[in-house]
This record gives C-alpha cells, structure tokens and sequence, in this order.
C-alpha cells in the first residue's frame, strides 16, 4: 500500500496493462516525449518506446478514428483527447462509428479500445476546456463509460477498461488529478458496472460520480453533524450502470439525491432518478432531489464556476430542506 | 506490365458480377423490394475490379455507402449482400446494416461507412496495426471526390504520410459530389491529387475506366506500401451511370457529358479489348451467362428468405452478444 496521486495512477493504469500485453498501445497529442500535459503518462515512452507511444498532430478525428481501425486489426489501442470538450470534434467517429459497428455489422466487429480524457472544472478554463460531458457518451448506444475518483479506481478501471472487448470511454477528473490516495501494491484489475457504496448511512441515498464523490463525502460528514445519516455511492460506471446498488440503498434510505456536475438537462442523474421513480416509488418518503450544475455554459472566473458546480454548501441544502 | 489473362478474365468477370448486382439492386428499389435507399457504382466497376482483384486475401479494404462493388469483389456473398439490400435474414450484416453498410470482414471488406470521410482514419488505423504487428497487410480506402473536402481527408493523409502506413487511399473522381459538379467546390483540377503535395504524396491520376490501368497503378501502391515506402494517393477518373442515389436520375448533368461517359463504359472498353487480345468471345458469354444466374439465384434466395427474427434487433451491441446496459 502506497499514497498515489490520481495523475500518476493514469500512467501505473496504463503501465500495467502495456507490460502484461503487447498489444496495447498509446497515442495523442503530447503524450509520449511530453508525457502528456496534465502528466499523467509520464514515463510512458522511456518505458515502452516510440512505436507503442506515439505523439499525434492535433487530429482527433485521426486519433479516435485510428484507433478503431488499429482495434480492428488486432492490437488494443489506447487514444487520449486532451479535453473532453474536444469529443465534440470527433464525435462522428466516437457516436456514429465506434459506437454502432458491431451492431451495423452484425457483430462482426469487435473494437477493443479505450478513449481517455480529461473531463470537468474547476481549473477555471471557461467554456471550452471544462464540462463534464459523460453524459453526452451515456446517452450513445454501444459506448461504455467510466469517470474514477479515486487513485486506486483510476488503475483498476482503466485495466478493467483496456481489458474489455467493447469501447469505453474513461473520463479523468482535471480537478482530482493532484489528489492522493492509497493504493495497494502489485496488479489492480477492476470490474466495470460496478457502483461502491463509500459512506453507509440510513436517511437518504447520495448518488455523485468523478469529482463530485468527494463534494459528496464531505456533505454528508456535514449533516451527520445536522442529525441526517446519508448513504454516498460512487457511481465510477455510467454504461454498465449498477442499478441495484442504487435500488438497494435506496430501499434502505427511502430517499434519493443525486450530485452531478453535468448541466442539469438529461444528465446523469436524469436517468437514476427515472430509474428509481420507476422501480422503486413506493419506497421513497420524498421527492428525488438532483444538484447539478445549471444549464449553462461553464464560465471562467473562480467566483463564478465555483457558484456553478455543485459546492459542499450546496448539498448539504438541498438535502437539509428534503429531510426537513 | 503484362497483365497475366487469369487476372484480367477475372477483372472481367468481377465487373460483370458488380454490374449485373447493381442493375438488380436498382430494380429491387423500384419495384419496392430494397427499401430505404441505395448508391451504386454502375459505371465505376473498374476502379472496384482493379483494386480488389489486385489484393491479397488477408488485405483489408473500406468503402463508402457506394461500397456494393468493392464488398462484392472481396469475395462476400452476393446472396448474402443481397439479402442485406432486401432487409431479410440472410443478409450479410442480419439485416442491421442495409445498402450503406455491407461488410464482410472474413474477406477483407472491413465495411462501408456512410459519413463521409469517417473511415479514411479508420482504414489508416488498420495501416498502424500491420505496420505494428509486421503482418505485411495492405489497407485499401475508397472514397468519393466529395470527401476531399471534409476535414478527416486531411488529417488521415496527413497522419499516414508521417507514420507511412501501409494503406492506400483511392478517390473515385465521378466528378459529382452530390449533385453538385466537384469542380463548383473545389479551387483545383484534381480533388484529389492535386492535394498530395501537401502530404509528400505523388498526385497520381488514372483513368478509372480502364482495369487494366487501375489495376496497375494498385499493384505499384500495394507495392510501395509493403515496402514500407508509405501511402499512395490515386486519383480514379470515373463516372456514375445513374444518379447519387435512390431513384435520383441526375438530371443536374449535361445529356451530352452523360453520352460521352457512357460510350466509355469500363465493361464495354474491357471486353472489346479481351476480344482484341484473343479471348473466344464464348468465354467472355459464359462468364456473363453465369454472373446473370447467380443475381438471379441471389434475388430469389433473398425473396424467398424470411423477415429478420425479432431476437436480433436487441443482439451485438456489445460483445457478450448482448445489449444491456444495466445489472
């Protein structure tokens, strides 16, 4: 066991597949003589050298493309776009070609590749280099999708991601990449579509993902000092989606809340709260309660962006007045 | 190049067996039978015969939406492509692709893509991982004159020239984007080749009617690419017989331009010259005799086959075969 930070997680993630198999490879912009500009594949190429990480012209439609091609062929691809807002310069390929080719074809194709990249705010970039778009990849038939929050998650879903058959995208949390955490020694191997409950409580169930497990966390330490004992899972997986951990806690709390950092419209937790709506009305005692960013562009001033994305203060309202 | 007769008889019989599929297909359409819509290569088949017949098996190809001829000349079964066009069973793709995405990746034809320009990236990514793997395969890409004006058209030349990838990349040039001549769009001659400079390509332009000038011109790519010496560009001059797509009858084209082309039909050209060369004319009628059999086959096969087994519509959009997205 060792304290990691989420950054280097991405790079032992990463290493620990590459030397188990041959076949995994690396490209992006900047990410091998650099090792990426968020660092988080820093040592990458001196380790597996420059045909297996490969620097790439600012082509993310070559990126995402080239990998499905190379995932067709044999080898399991790793593409890093720097930004997820840059998904919406190759989303042709990530939502119409990678997503639905093995349906299209019948299942003859399989494409066994990962896309990471740097998701949400927090880092003040303004508009373009800080939403959290997860939920423009839920919503893609054929598309798995991750976001850890943690160092040790970090690892084990990106193996868990590089080892599955289908295409999953793996958003990286920009403003968690400095933090620590302990990790235990040797092989990490996750499973997607698994959710964690992290805080177990009794009065409500809090549902966050990335970032926001940590907004979370430290909410419900705050109303356990209020008298409210709030259950916090963390989702890490949106495709496969973990329901009955979350029908099961709320089963248990009776009541739901979800924190997202998406814009409020169909994010996320849209579709847990349809879900439990559905499946699990006649346990709630209240209303479902979502925090979410509001629907507008992300701005870039620290006072402004701060006001935005679902804060501590923020949770602990909104869950005080639905208990109240 | 002397160009040995097997190759050339079977050159001849690929664009009969394309010609003859897509005539059919054509009529289906009409008659109701293929739904929704089609794009076909009547006119272009020695651009699809030329490239394909010059393939190696293990050879991976791309296509477009106007992809029938070069799936069909991979070796994919025509009962099967048929059964595609015609929504039924026995389609190729389980009736989930349609006309626009035939796909046989057992033969090397690794699918039609129907944005444009979307899978030149992805036929340079098959490219990466041959040059990778040392497997010695060729990826071809076939594309319209249309695509050169899409942003993935730059960023696959540009990426395959620096990485030199083994993967060739074909624009036949039928001079209509759409419905709109290229030649409205475009500041340049050649879509197409006059481009390549700008990757360290040769711009490399052949007259896409004649099958044994493409079929030349692929070998020297395929050539090029296994020696590692990089991509090629080429620049197919060609025309569509029928419109883009559908029923359109491409009337944005001038009747005269129309009967030019049509006086240089590649199977026309090909034949007469088979016939200069000494192949008995018998030959060249039974290889016709038998292509026509085999649509015929193809088309009652595909009508006599049964709709789509509901089961299918929720299979293969993951690899457990499944489509859940929940436990």
């Amino acid at each position: 066991m060792a304290e990691l930070s989420y950054r280097d997680a991405v790079a032992r993630g990463l290493a620990q597949e590459m030397e188990r198999d041959e076949r995994v490879v690396l490209i992006g912009e900047d990410v091998a003589k650099a090792g990426g500009v968020f660092k988080t594949t820093v040592g990458l190429y001196e380790q597996f050298g420059p045909t297996r990480v490969r620097d790439t012209p600012i082509s993310e439609e070559a990126i995402t493309g080239m990998i499905m091609g190379a995932a067709m062929n044999g080898l399991i691809p790793v593409g890093e776009l720097m930004f997820s807002d840059f998904l919406a310069t190759c989303w042709d390929i990530v939502a119409n070609q990678i997503a639905k080719t093995r349906y299209m074809t019948g299942g003859q194709v399989e494409l066994p590749l990962v896309i990471r990249t740097a998701n949400g705010g927090g880092s003040r970039f303004g508009g373009q280099h800080a939403q959290s778009l997860e939920n423009w990849a839920m919503a893609v038939p054929g598309l798995k999708v991750v976001a850890p929050a943690t160092p040790a998650d970090v690892i084990g879903l990106m193996a868990a991601a590089i080892r599955d058959p289908d295409p999953v995208i793996v958003f990286e949390h920009k403003a968690l990449f400095a933090t620590k955490g302990e990790v235990p020694d040797g092989e990490i191997v996750d499973t997607l579509g698994t959710a964690r409950v992290l805080r177990e409580g009794d009065d409500v169930t809090i549902v966050a993902l990335a970032a926001m497990v940590h907004t979370a966390l430290d909410a419900a330490k705050i109303l356990g000092g209020l008298g409210i004992s709030a259950e916090v899972i963390d989702l890490r997986s949106l495709v496969p989606l973990d329901t009955q951990t979350i029908l099961n806690s709320v089963a248990k709390t009776t009541r739901l809340a979800t924190v997202e950092e998406n814009p409020r419209l169909v994010g996320w937790g849209a579709e847990i709260s349809s879900l439990v709506a559905e499946e699990a009305f006649w346990d709630l005692d209240g209303p479902i309660v979502r925090v979410t960013t509001p629907h507008i562009p992300l701005p870039a001033a620290g006072e402004l962006e701060d006001l935005a994305i679902p804060s501590v203060e923020r949770v602990v309202d909104a869950i005080s007045a639905m208990s109240g | 190049m002397e160009i040995a007769l097997d190759i050339r008889l079977a050159m001849y019989d690929g664009m009969v067996r394309a010609r003859y599929f897509e005539k059919r297909a054509y009529d289906l359409f009409m008659q109701g039978l293929v739904k929704g819509t089609t794009h076909l290569g009547l006119g272009q088949e020695a651009v699809a015969a030329g490239f394909a017949v010059a393939m190696q098996p293990d050879d991976m190809s791309y296509c477009t939406y106007r992809g029938h001829n070069h799936t069909l000349l991979r070796g994919a079964p025509m009962n099967a492509l048929m059964g595609e066009l015609m929504g039924r069973s026995n389609g190729i793709c389980e009736a989930k692709g349609g006309s626009m995405h035939l796909t046989d990746v057992s033969k090397g034809a690794m699918g039609s893509y129907a944005i444009v320009g979307a899978h030149l990236p992805v036929a340079a990514g098959a490219a990466w991982a041959a040059q990778l793997r040392g497997t010695d395969q060729v990826s071809v890409c076939f594309f319209g004159d249309g695509t050169t004006n899409i942003g993935a058209f730059h960023e696959s030349l540009n990426m395959a020239a620096v990485w030199d990838l083994p993967v060739v990349f074909v624009c036949e040039n039928n001079l209509y984007m759409e419905y709109t001549a290229i030649s409205d769009v475009i500041a340049v001659e050649h879509p197409a080749a006059d481009r390549a400079s700008a990757y360290g390509l040769e711009g490399i332009v052949v007259d896409g009617n004649d099958a044994d000038a493409v079929y030349e011109v692929a070998v020297a790519a395929y050539q090029r690419a296994r020696a590692g010496e990089g991509p090629s560009l080429i620049e197919a001059l060609t025309y569509r017989h029928k419109g883009h797509s559908r029923a359109d009858p491409g009337k944005y084209r001038p009747d005269e331009e129309v009967e030019e082309w049509l006086k240089r039909d590649p199977i026309d050209i090909y034949r007469e010259r088979l016939l200069s060369l000494g192949v008995e004319p018998a030959k060249l009628d039974e290889i016709e005799a038998k292509a026509a059999a085999e649509v015929d086959a193809a088309t009652e096969a595909s009508k006599n086959a049964p709709p789509p087994d509901p089961a299918v519509l929720l299979t293969d959009v993951w690899a457990d075969g499944g489509s859940s997205w929940r436990n």
